[in-house]
């Protein structure tokens, strides 16, 4: 009796399954568990060992104790590039979220040609960043040319070319998640909204955007990880040009390169110098994982709770 | 439960089987990490010729161009590693020299034919040894200087170099070329400048100071002027709008080749380009010192020195070291390797070395016969070279729009530090 009920539930082989599921679960969850530890869990705890050593390869490595932060805090150029990316990120947040609530309302009024358009929206999503980077930084050299300068050679062109590239790149992904979150407006809400005599604007902001929220936490999210996370485009499109030069307090020059976000000093660090900057430049992507990590969980708190309940 | 078990096992067998990727090979071998993308194809070859003849597995793994460092680090920490790879200058030393098997005496060590291209360790330990050596200098189109009523002969230091360019550059629309190509400062360039061309006060300021055997502390940059000199000249007297330098899309070796300009800083590395895609004529070339109005420079020779030196693993097993120093022995003893060392890397410095045809070898060698001074590549004691270039060539950049002098000097000198 017991079984047929089951069976009716869930259909003649999901008996099996579900038994097989229960008995040997653990089984099911070792391939994910066993890639996520090898891909992220072992090489994140490596790292952190790592920052704390001295090393040319990470399997000879020396430990040396809590040096390489002091070394990270104390680069000048690290700190820029945190102010730098803090700016770039604050600026891309809104742009893109913006734009892709503006892409994303007005593909979902029914428009013709809507399918297409949000293809093409999507589109820049698939092309990779160091291809994205060196197409843009040909497109903009173009235009600047005209002026005889270079994105190379202004931090404000790097990094309002950097905003456009990005914005370009991601507001057709934003675009889509905005679509699916409009389209599940409940069109009951909408109609009572309008037999209410809301008008479109005052719809837009109490009935639409509030059932929004989920949608819109999770492109704040997005945006702003992505931002701070930035390094192809980066990379092939200003390499963090033009540099300036700071003689420091010891006679030592300090090269501050103004368009590099914290990925690139990272990495920059990383192959730059000797030994030593590899520890330093480990140290700095620990700070940098606490720093992206709390600035997303702020993030999401302060969004999710402003989410409604259907 | 046995079942379980069962599963369990044989989903750890295929793990580890995934994991520990293809075991280890038991007979030895040599992973030669190259640093050439333009040599890989002939070395694949000899590396098939080597195994047919001796049964002994050559791999050769190339990294893509400007990424030898990260490639490098990456396959160092492999099961598997390189057990031949390249360590050219000071800052590699640095780096991997714990990694550098000490090559003093070794057979292949004993068939070098000078020690100029040696990188030693504090403790004198070889660390790696130039399996090459390059020139460079400013390449010259004889049968366009020609045109212009000049001839080689007619160069002699900075001053008559100054006057010929300048005489070409303004005739340049009646001669139908210009004196220089354009000096592009973006990646795919800069390094002929920030590397080569920065080279030149290195080389006096170190000469003054008896040699460097190691990287200074600080450098004072004594012959900046020199070098802007000579970096005014190049960006006056050509085509190329020095303030449109930093964009892509400069190809000089193609304006030197397509024969817009008579003058092009480069290397002997270029002749094959120029001789094979260009259709140039050899006796057309010829490789001239690079002047720039230091004193005594009318008795200086061609910048000839190498980055390409091999070093082997010191953490490899005994038996893959032994293999690796056979294989550097065949390659600069035998027949075959060293054709290809002579057709892919030009003048090789070990006793049996084939002869090569490269012009720009053979006024290397006038110039030394004649008793100039050969401009050694002190370039390679560049502490943090990466970072120092690109700090160079973003002041130089800035410069060429009308920036200060001041910032090309701070990234020189003070950019400098070990």
């Amino acid at each position: 009796m017991r079984r047929k009920r089951s069976g009716l539930r869930t259909g003649g082989n999901g008996v099996l399954l579900r038994h097989a599921m229960r008995r040997y679960w653990f089984v099911f969850l070792l391939p994910m568990t066993a890639a996520f530890a090898v891909g992220f869990v072992w090489p994140f705890l490596q790292g952190i060992y790592l920052s704390f050593c001295s090393f040319t390869t990470t399997s000879n490595a020396r430990f040396v104790g809590i040096e390489n932060y002091f070394t990270a805090i104390g680069d000048k150029g690290f700190i820029y590039s945190f102010w730098f990316t803090a700016l770039f990120a604050a600026v891309a947040l809104v742009l893109i979220n913006l734009l892709a609530f503006a892409v994303a309302y007005v593909l979902t009024q029914g428009i013709r040609g809507a399918n297409l358009f949000r293809t093409v929206f999507f589109m820049p999503n698939l092309i990779g960043g160091i291809v994205l980077g060196y197409i843009w930084s040909i497109l903009f050299d173009g235009v600047l040319r005209m002026y005889n300068t270079s994105i190379l050679m202004e931090t404000k062109y790097g990094f309002w070319g950097l905003i456009i590239l990005q914005c370009w790149q991601q507001v057709g992904y934003m675009m889509i998640i905005y679509i699916a979150g409009l389209q599940a407006v409940p069109e009951d809400m909408l109609e009572a909204a309008r037999m209410d005599g809301a008008g479109r604007w005052s719809t837009l902001i109490r009935v639409t955007i509030p059932n929004l929220m989920p949608a819109i936490t999770i492109c704040t999210f997005l945006t702003l990880t992505n931002s701070f996370k930035l390094f192809d485009q980066n990379l092939a499109l200003t390499g963090g040009a033009p540099f300036v030069f700071e003689k420091g307090a010891d006679g030592t020059l300090n090269t501050i390169r103004t368009t590099e976000m914290l990925a690139l000093n990272i990495y920059n660090t990383f192959y730059g110098q000797g030994s030593i900057s590899r520890g330093a430049a480990q140290a700095k992507a620990v700070l940098f994982f606490v720093l992206v990590a709390v600035i997303s969980v702020l993030q999401l708190r302060t969004t999710r709770s402003r989410e409604v309940q259907r | 439960m046995k079942k379980c078990l069962l599963s369990l096992t044989a989903a750890l067998v295929v793990l580890t089987g995934l994991l520990s990727g293809c075991g280890g090979a038991d007979t030895p071998s040599v992973y030669w990490m190259n640093f050439k993308p333009e040599a890989d194809a002939a070395l694949q070859q000899i590396a098939r010729t080597y195994q047919q003849q001796t049964g002994v597995e050559v791999k050769v793994v190339t990294a893509a161009a400007g990424q030898y460092e990260a490639t490098l680090t990456a396959e160092m920490d492999k099961s598997e590693p390189p057990t031949l790879f390249v360590v050219g200058n000071s800052a590699a030393l640095d780096r991997w020299g714990e990694y550098c098997y000490d090559l003093r005496n070794t057979p292949v060590y004993n068939q070098l034919t000078t020690d100029d291209f040696t990188l030693y360790d504090e403790q004198g330990r070889a660390c790696s040894i130039g399996y090459c050596y390059e020139c460079f200098g400013i390449i010259v189109n004889k049968e366009l200087l020609e045109q212009a009523g000049y001839q080689v002969v007619d160069i002699k230091d900075f001053a008559s170099l100054k006057t010929i360019a300048e005489d070409i550059h303004a005739r340049a629309e009646e001669l139908g070329f210009d004196a220089f190509t354009s000096s592009g400062l973006d990646d795919s360039s800069s390094w002929r400048f920030t590397g080569h061309l920065a080279n030149m006060p290195l080389f006096y300021e170190s000469r003054d100071n008896g040699g460097w055997t190691q990287a200074p502390a600080r450098i004072e940059g004594t012959y900046l002027d020199q070098f802007k000199n000579i970096w005014d000249l190049y960006i006056s007297n050509s085509t190329a709008d020095p303030r449109t330098l930093a964009t892509p899309g400069y190809d000089a070796q193609a304006e030197f080749g397509r024969e817009e300009a008579v003058f092009y800083q480069n290397g002997s590395w270029e002749y094959s380009n120029l001789v094979e895609n260009y259709d140039m004529d050899p006796d057309d070339l010829a490789m001239i010192p690079i002047y720039c109005g230091a004193p005594g420079e009318e008795k200086i020779g061609l910048c000839c020195g190498t980055e390409n030196c091999w070093a082997v693993n010191a953490m490899a097993s005994q038996e893959d070291i032994q293999a690796t120093l056979d294989f550097m022995n065949w390659m600069v003893t035998s027949e075959e390797g060293t054709e290809v060392m002579a057709e892919q890397f030009g003048q090789i410095p070990y006793k049996n070395a084939a002869p090569n045809n490269n012009v720009f070898f053979r006024d290397a060698d006038t110039y030394m016969q004649n008793g100039n001074e050969t401009v050694d590549w002190v370039f390679s004691y560049t502490p943090n070279v990466n970072q120092w270039r690109a700090a160079l060539a973003s002041a130089l950049t800035q410069y060429c729009s009308g920036g200060p002098w001041e910032d090309v000097k701070r990234a020189f000198v003070d950019g400098w530090n070990v």
